[in-house]
Parts: C-alpha cells; sequence; structure tokens
C-alpha cells in the first residue's frame, strides 16, 4: 500500500517562476495494483514518481508506504523496495560493465558490497535462465559490454536487473518511449509477465494510450497536477484508447491548446 | 644501461601512483588534485619513520593508512558539504603542504644509512653480488606488481563492482540502495592510500624527503593512465592496470629522452607539463568532421 496524503510541491520557490505544481494532491495504491498513468506534458506524472522515489523532495503532506511514513527518508535507503526503470536506456545499466558483472550487481541490491568475489559463480546459471526468457540471445554474450547493446537490448536488462532481487513496488518511467515500436511491445510484455509472475505493485507512466488501456489493473490520467481519470477493473476494461483521446482533447481545449 | 634501469625504476615507482590516479580519474570520474600532498605525505611520514628506526615494510603500510585518512578527507568534503570535486582537491592539496612540513619538520630530511625496502640486511643476505645492480629495479618491480594485482582482486570484489558502478552510472547504484557518496569515499581513500605508498617507495629509493617533491605529481599520474590507457586501448588482454604501469615506464622514458638531449633538470617539471599536453592533445578523440564545401 502505497499513499500519497496532501502532497504540495512548488518549483523554483522565491523566484519569479514560482509555480505550483501539486497542491493536496492524493491518490492511494494498493498491493497488486498495475496502475498505468497518462497525461499531458508537464502534468506532473514523473513529479510524482520522483516524490515516491524521493528523488524530489515534497513542500507539504506525507508519503506512506506499507504504513511507514517515509517523507523524510533519504532516497538510496527507500530503493530496497523500490525498483525503477527510466526512459533513457543507459540509465538502467553500467556500460563498462559486462553482460554478467551487471546482473551480478543487480542480484546483490540491498545486501552488503564487501570483499567478497564479485561474481557468485553457483549464480552464474540463473542469470543465464533469466537472460534466456528475454530472447535476444544475451546469455551467450555474458562477457560483453553493456554499452555494445542496442537500446532495447539494454532497457530489457535494466528490466531484469531492477526485477531481479524482491521488490515491492516497480516505477516505470516512459520506459518503453524511447524504443523502436516491435521492440517497445516486446518489452511490454516482458514487464506484464514479470509484473504478474512476482505480483509486484507497479505505476507505470506512459504516453502510448494503447499499452495504458491495454495492461493494468487501473488507469489514471493526470493533468496540471490533478487526477482527472481514475478507472479500475470493469470500469477501465471498458475504455478504449478512443475514449481516453476524447478526453485528451477535451482537456486540451479548455486549456486553450 | 644506467639511464634504462634508472627509467624502470622511477617507472614502477610512479606506476603504484599512476594506479590510484587510475581509480580517481579513470573509475570515479574525479579529478583528484589531493594526489600532489598525499604522495609527500606518505614520504614525509616515511622520512621521519626511518629516522627514528622503523622497520621499512611497516612504514609502507603506515604510509598507506596515511593516505587512505587524506583521501577519506577529501571525500567527506566533497560528499558531506558539497564542495566541488577539484576544489575538495585543491583544499586538501594546500592544507596538506603544510601539514607534511610539520611532519617532517623541516623542508629537507636526507635519510643516510637507514635500512630501506630497497636496501636491507636481509634483502642483501638473499640477492647475489651479481645481481646487486639490479636490486631496486627488481624490488620496484615487484612492488609495482603487487599493488597492480592487489587491485585487481579489489576490483572483482562485489565492493569494486560498486566502486566501477560510481563512475559508470551514479543513478544505477542508487537504485541498488547504496549511498554513491559513501562509495566515492571508500575510492577516494584506497586511491590516496596508493599514491602515499608510492610517496613513501620514491622517499626510500631517492633516499631523501623533500617538500616540494609533490609538485605536479597529478600531472604525471594522469600522463601515465592516459598514454597506458591509449597504447594499449586495442588490446583486449593487457589489463587496465598493466597499461597504466606500463605507461609510467614509457612516460619516464620520454622524460629522460628530453634531459638526455641537453635539457636541464631544473627544467623538469616544464618537461613534465609540455609532454603532458602533448600527450592530450595527441590521444583526443578528433570528431571527423564532414567539410561542407571543398
Amino acid at each position: 500500500m502505497l499513499e500519497l496524503k496532501n502532497i504540495d510541491k512548488y518549483y523554483n520557490i522565491g523566484t519569479i517562476n514560482e509555480m505550483c505544481l501539486f497542491k493536496g494532491f492524493n491518490i492511494n495504491i494498493n498491493d497488486g495494483e498495475f496502475v498505468s498513468v497518462v497525461g499531458s506534458n508537464g502534468s506532473g506524472k514523473t513529479s510524482m514518481l520522483n516524490i515516491i522515489c524521493g528523488s524530489a523532495y515534497v513542500d507539504g503532506g506525507e508519503i506512506i508506504m506499507n504504513g511507514e511514513n517515509i517523507t523524510q527518508k533519504k532516497e538510496y535507503l527507500r530503493y530496497k523496495d523500490i525498483g525503477r526503470v527510466y526512459q533513457d536506456p543507459s540509465m538502467g545499466t553500467c556500460p563498462d560493465m559486462t553482460i554478467l558483472e551487471n546482473m551480478a550487481i543487480a542480484d546483490n541490491k540491498a545486501k552488503k558490497y564487501n570483499l567478497r568475489l564479485g561474481i557468485t559463480k553457483s549464480r552464474v546459471n540463473f542469470y543465464k535462465e533469466q537472460l534466456k526468457r528475454l530472447n535476444l540471445g544475451l546469455e551467450d554474450k555474458l562477457h560483453v559490454k553493456v554499452g555494445a547493446l542496442s537500446g532495447g537490448q539494454r532497457q530489457a536488462m535494466a528490466l531484469l536487473m531492477a526485477t531481479m532481487t524482491p521488490i515491492k513496488f516497480l516505477i516505470l518511467d516512459e520506459h518503453t518511449a524511447a524504443l523502436d515500436p516491435k521492440t517497445a511491445d516486446l518489452i511490454m510484455e516482458l514487464t506484464d509477465s514479470i509484473v504478474k509472475e512476482k505480483n509486484i505493485t507497479t505505476v507505470m507512466v506512459t504516453h502510448n494510450l494503447r499499452y495504458a488501456v491495454e495492461y493494468g489493473s487501473r488507469l489514471i490520467m493526470m493533468h496540471k497536477g490533478d487526477i482527472v481519470i481514475d478507472k479500475a477493473g470493469y470500469e477501465k476494461q471498458n475504455t478504449g484508447v478512443n475514449d481516453i483521446l476524447a478526453l485528451f482533447n477535451e482537456i486540451s481545449i479548455e486549456c486553450g491548446n | 644501461m644506467g639511464i634504462l634501469i634508472g627509467v624502470l625504476e622511477q617507472g614502477f615507482i610512479y606506476g603504484i601512483m599512476a594506479l590510484g590516479v587510475y581509480i580517481t580519474y579513470k573509475i570515479l570520474d574525479f579529478p583528484d588534485l589531493t594526489t600532489d600532498g598525499s604522495f609527500p605525505a606518505g614520504a614525509a611520514v616515511t622520512a621521519v619513520m626511518l629516522t627514528a628506526g622503523v622497520n621499512p615494510y611497516l612504514a609502507l603500510i603506515v604510509s598507506f593508512g596515511v593516505g587512505m585518512f587524506v583521501g577519506m578527507l577529501t571525500g567527506i568534503i566533497h560528499v558531506k558539504f558539497k564542495v566541488r570535486d577539484l576544489l575538495s582537491g585543491i583544499i586538501m592539496m594546500t592544507a596538506l603542504y603544510s601539514i607534511n612540513l610539520r611532519i617532517a619538520g623541516k623542508a629537507n630530511v636526507p635519510l643516510f644509512n637507514q635500512s630501506t625496502v630497497f636496501d636491507n640486511a636481509v634483502l642483501n643476505s638473499i640477492f647475489p653480488v651479481t645481481l646487486s645492480a639490479y636490486q631496486t629495479v627488481i624490488i620496484a618491480f615487484v612492488l609495482a606488481i603487487v599493488s597492480k594485482l592487489a587491485l585487481d582482486a579489489y576490483l572483482n570484489t562485489k565492493s569494486g563492482f560498486l566502486l566501477r558502478a560510481v563512475g559508470n552510472n551514479e543513478t544505477l547504484v542508487t537504485n541498488l540502495a547504496k549511498d554513491i557518496g559513501l562509495v566515492k569515499i571508500v575510492g577516494l581513500a584506497i586511491a590516496n592510500g596508493l599514491v602515499a605508498m608510492s610517496g613513501s617507495i620514491m622517499c626510500q629509493q631517492q633516499r631523501f624527503f623533500d617538500i616540494s617533491m609533490g609538485t605536479g605529481t597529478v600531472v604525471i599520474g594522469l600522463a601515465n593512465v592516459i598514454i597506458g590507457t591509449n597504447v594499449f586501448k586495442n588490446v583486449s588482454f593487457v589489463k587496465a592496470t598493466s597499461a597504466v604501469i606500463i605507461g609510467s615506464v614509457l612516460y619516464k622514458g620520454c622524460v629522460a629522452l628530453a634531459i638526455s638531449q641537453g635539457m636541464s633538470a631544473t627544467d623538469m617539471k616544464f618537461i613534465t607539463a609540455f609532454l603532458f599536453l602533448i600527450i592530450l592533445i595527441i590521444t583526443m578523440d578528433r570528431k571527423k568532421k564532414v567539410k561542407k564545401s571543398a
């Protein structure tokens, strides 16, 4: 259970460019939900993710994760329970390290990074199995540097690495936006299967309305720091891409765009 | 022959320092000027200890510890007080000048007949007389190789993986629930430990401590790292750590060559800086631009 309560967030406080994004923003995300978030640029989608993860601080309100108030908790400590995949495929992997080293370092998340050997030999087969399910042939390239892989391959690895250890929340920040349509479909299917298999509570920001409709158990549309649509279950199943698109246009007209 | 031996001796000793610079410059991407202060710090500590009759090998270890402490302070200034990387190093380097004078007591400390890691009763009894001319270079080589292997081993541990990851992608390290600041402090500590130990070895080989011996250390270190990594850029079986030590020998060779061509020893720092500039210009990645019109 993840709650944002009465969140206030301002940008450029005290300057002429001061901008209020969130004023008393609330959202509850229940365990096991897969929430797709859509909205125009500047609507506060990524800011919401940053607030959850701690890479942006709030000016008011509380963030509660599984009953614990984490509003003041440092960003890196929050990631013990959170996995995150970014839009930029290079953000989720280490380009100068090999595939095997990347897998090993992700496998050790939230544990001690001590003077034991970096690669635990007994785990290598497990890494190979994990890579095999990507169907990209990476299991035979264990000693290749990740920097030599394509964006899609790297994003697939980033997804694997983010979900390798038992995490409670998965944050996907437009993670298919930088990929070609075919690769994006592949990554999206992979995401869905991992999330279902491990039953991770997921928040996915996307600009792809089709993904937002097809995947996930709840659909949220944000606009100017507010939630304007929030559909779950049966209601969501009956929502099509065109319905959302219509709303999108409606809002845009209201804004005078 | 004498020049060649001298080049190898100094090359190996500076190679250990270059391993430290390799950690900060190449792995952490942190231009660490502390080097100019931690190198003579190791030498100062060694000069005082040897004069007091302490075992020279112990002096190596203590110097390493002093360097680690100094590097840790640079890291804390940078990470906890959010001072820019370059400035943190400058602050430490400047402060260390006075500290080093305090440790040594004066600007020059000669070592006369104290035993060193190169010249002590045990070693002299092991080495046959025929090899005694090569004793220093062999010991310097062994010390460099041991340092290299130890660093290689460290970089293959979980902690070493994390250090490499910080230089590569800080975001990922945060996502692994690790404090990047702490990793940087550890990296700076190890790097300056190696630098100070190199200073200790240099002091023992030269048989004196001089307050100005640290000036330009960072330039020499960077030159060694850049030569080494560029010469062996396309050779996969030479590890970067080996390349750095070989780079150090090559660089020392270039400097010796310049001096043998008639430049005086007082021009040393100029040669050091000028060669570094040449190396930077040669190795710079030039983007091939297509001319718009002929």
